[in-house]
């Protein structure tokens, strides 16, 4: 075979003529949904958080390594002998019809009965939870949504303009209570939340899970304050202990008020970015026009992928397994916050997910503890980036999914250290509190 | 042409800034024609260093490691030219305690300020001598950590209850924290280029968008703060600018380019706040745009900067 082009390296590299004095052109055009998106402080820590020398508590990452090589081998030898034109091909937007198919009965497997016409396939539910958004809401509408809430969200949130009202959680999960009180503090703006966007099941970053009597007060409050809900649950198979509670889809039994969104990223792996939403055919209808715009059709690689993968193994095999590693680290590093951490301090102790939100004194700011931390090599995510409206300043999440036990010990000492210099420079800063 | 190691990134908590940076000096050393290196610094920094035998350095660090003498002190070793202050100059100026004293004994004004180690406070119960410190500077007043690039784990304290916060916050970025007299006022910057006979830039003036000072996230996100070069200013007020940045650049002995850091309050008075060794290079930074208000190209300001590149404290 003639090779026609040389190794890239004898290629010069572009010569960009744009400089810093040139700045201005963009400025002047970005769209204001580009405006500050993450602060730029954040975003210097978390540069340094993503160093390979630092323990990182910060991620959200599943374990790839659990996952069997053979059983990654034997299903890229599938694709690449029998699917690999249509492996390669676009494909329909709301996805293919047969993975669509299998993914009622994953569903089915938590309790939840639905229709695969009902069902979009979506580059992760990060895609989902973007569209979501991207359709229901107008620059300023109120969109209610847990406090602390999923960090990913806040970048859709403020993309799209949602004005967010925070709705605490308790070990219970969402205050629907509260929910029905800020609903009430918009009424008598003459506004109504457009949407609520809850995670359920093993908070992110909550950590806490939705009590059964809250989830059918938050269904009956849907329908009788006309709450459109969006449901995230991308951790519901990752349960450790406990007894699953029927989603809040199921509870609304076809009245519509409730869209689901899940995901492959974490009973089978993020890097396939492969998600789903369920929702009434009119909702689905103006997501599936967003999806065309955002990207025509999720990889039809990854959708044979997982496709081929369900037809061959058991997937709950492989979330079993992962289940057993994440119990395992969940365990650690509530050791270690036990050893560790002052006895103000509080944190949370899920019975699944990928996090544990612990709450210091409030002297102390995360941020800046961020930055001690740093010092220390170990990095987490500060709850401020929890939160749109600059709350969860003493709160910090941390993730046991990502790291080894050893590792996990290892860092939550060494943020345990940072956290007892706070406190005795807190006592010799206020020597008449007695603190 | 010469072979040019751009040293950025690193460890400091400027590491984003400073890859910014970088990739700005990067393209405008191409454009010109140089050979680069580029060096996200880390522990094999010297191994690289000592195999490349690049002909100059070009420093891209903002922040602890790049700004503070460290890394200077180890092109010295390696007898590789660079790029801004010598290893006593990048010292003095990294620690604001320093610097303050520096551009007193030099008559440059500066605001009072107090500074306190971390020890101070746990072991000696300097805590005890807040209220006097407040009684003498007055409220409100900045707390900043010694030794940070940027404005991070700076704070304001605007009553006596908020000190003790803004101490606990300056303290998570360095074990020594001054206590300093805000000045309210117009907020300058002058660059300042040379060695033996340095010459100052237009003034550039910082407005900030809504917000109470000059902090972090102003400095480096664009909309939040307004540049304007050269500042709107009177003439005998620009001059003064530039002769005491002039000043401060020399009583600390720094080389190359220097950004200083100017109050005007509403009395017309000056008042330097600090001399960063190391200015930004971003598209949203202030040096690149006094230098386009003198008539210099980003260009030819780098190629300036590496013209007084050098060896020697």
């Amino acid at each position: 075979m003639q090779e026609t082009w040389g190794p890239a390296t004898s290629i010069p590299p572009q010569t960009p003529r744009v400089g810093p004095a040139d700045a201005a052109r963009y400025d002047e055009r970005f769209a204001s949904r580009a405006a500050g998106i993450m602060s730029s402080a954040m975003r210097d820590l978390m540069a340094i958080s993503e160093r390979p020398d630092v323990i990182s508590l910060a991620g959200g990452f599943p374990d790839t390594e659990a996952f069997p090589q053979e059983v990654y081998e034997e299903v890229a030898e599938v694709i690449g002998r029998e699917f690999l034109a249509s492996a390669l091909q676009y494909g329909p937007t709301e996805g293919l019809a047969e993975l669509r198919e299998r993914i009622l009965e994953i569903m089915a497997f938590e309790g939840i009965r639905a229709q695969a016409e009902h069902v979009m396939i979506t580059s992760g539910g990060q895609q989902a939870i973007d569209l979501s958004l991207r359709t229901f809401v107008d620059r300023g509408d109120p969109v209610l949504a847990e406090g602390p809430t999923y960090p990913g969200a806040v970048p859709c949130f403020t993309a799209w303009g949602a004005d967010v009202v925070h709705v605490p959680l308790d070990e219970d999960g969402l205050r629907v209570d509260l929910v029905e009180a800020a609903m009430d503090r918009l009424a008598a703006e003459g506004r109504r939340p457009k949407l609520l966007y809850t995670i359920p099941n093993f908070h992110n970053p909550g950590g806490v899970t939705m009590s059964l009597e809250r989830r059918e007060r938050l269904v009956r409050v849907a329908r009788e304050r006309e709450l459109l809900i969006v449901e995230d649950n991308p951790y519901g198979q990752i349960r450790f202990e406990g007894e699953a509670l029927p989603s809040l889809y199921e509870l609304d039994d076809g009245a519509g008020w409730v869209i689901y969104v899940s995901t492959f990223s974490k009973i089978l792996a993020p890097g396939i970015r492969v998600g789903w939403v369920v929702a009434p055919p009119p909702v689905l209808r103006k997501m599936n026009m967003g999806k065309q715009g955002a990207d025509l059709c999720s990889s039809t690689v990854s959708q044979r992928f997982v496709l081929e993968y369900l037809r061959r193994h058991d997937w709950r095999d492989h979330v079993a397994r992962l289940n057993g590693i994440y119990r395992s680290r969940r365990d650690a590093m509530l050791r270690a916050l036990e050893e560790e951490f002052p006895a103000e301090a509080t944190w949370t102790r899920p019975r699944g997910g990928l996090f544990v939100w612990a709450t210091l004194p409030d002297y102390i700011d995360t941020k800046d503890l961020q930055a001690k931390a740093l010092d220390r090599q170990v990095a987490f995510v500060p709850g401020e980036a929890a939160f749109l409206d600059g709350r969860g300043r003493h709160s910090m999440r941390l993730n046991y999914s990502g790291v080894p036990e050893a590792v996990i010990s290892e860092g939550v000492a060494r943020l345990g250290e940072a956290v007892r210099e706070f406190t005795d420079l807190h006592r010799a800063l206020n020597p008449g509190a007695g603190a | 042409m010469s072979r040019i190691a751009v040293l950025k990134g690193g460890h400091s908590l400027e590491r984003e800034v400073s890859l910014r940076s970088g990739a700005n000096v990067e393209a405008a050393l191409r454009r010109l024609g140089h050979e680069i290196i580029p060096v996200d610094v880390d522990q094999r920094m010297v191994r690289v260093l000592a195999a490349e035998r690049p002909d100059l350095a070009f420093i891209a660090l903002h922040g602890r490691g790049g700004e503070d003498g460290t890394v200077q002190e180890l092109l010295e070793i390696l007898e590789i030219p660079y790029t801004g202050s010598g290893v006593l100059a990048s010292e003095w100026a990294m620690d604001k305690v320093v610097a303050k004293a520096h551009f007193a004994a030099a008559g440059v004004p500066t605001p009072p300020a107090y500074a306190f180690s971390q020890e101070a406070f746990r072991q000696l119960g300097a805590a005890d001598a807040l209220p006097e410190i407040e009684r003498r500077l007055g409220l409100p007043v900045v707390v900043k950590p010694a030794k940070q690039g940027s404005a991070l784990g700076i704070g304001l304290a605007r009553e006596a209850s908020a000190v003790a916060g803004a101490l606990m916050t300056a303290l998570a970025y360095d074990d020594r924290v001054l206590i300093e007299r805000l000045v309210a006022g117009r907020e300058l910057a002058v660059s300042v280029v040379g060695d033996d006979e340095p010459w100052a830039l237009p003034v550039v003036e910082a407005i900030p968008i809504d917000r109470p000072f000059y902090d972090f996230e102003a400095r480096y996100t664009p909309g939040l703060t307004e540049l304007r070069a050269p500042a709107d200013l009177p003439d005998h007020v620009a001059q003064e600018a530039a002769r005491l940045s002039i000043a401060a650049f020399r009583a600390l002995g720094c080389r190359g380019v220097a950004r200083v850091d100017l109050i005007l309050d509403p009395d017309e008075a000056l008042w330097c706040l600090e001399v960063n060794t190391i200015p930004g290079m971003t598209d949203t930074s202030l040096l690149p745009r006094a230098a386009a208000a003198a008539g210099m190209g980003f260009d030819d300001l780098v190629t300036r900067m590496i013209g007084l590149a050098a060896l020697g404290a």
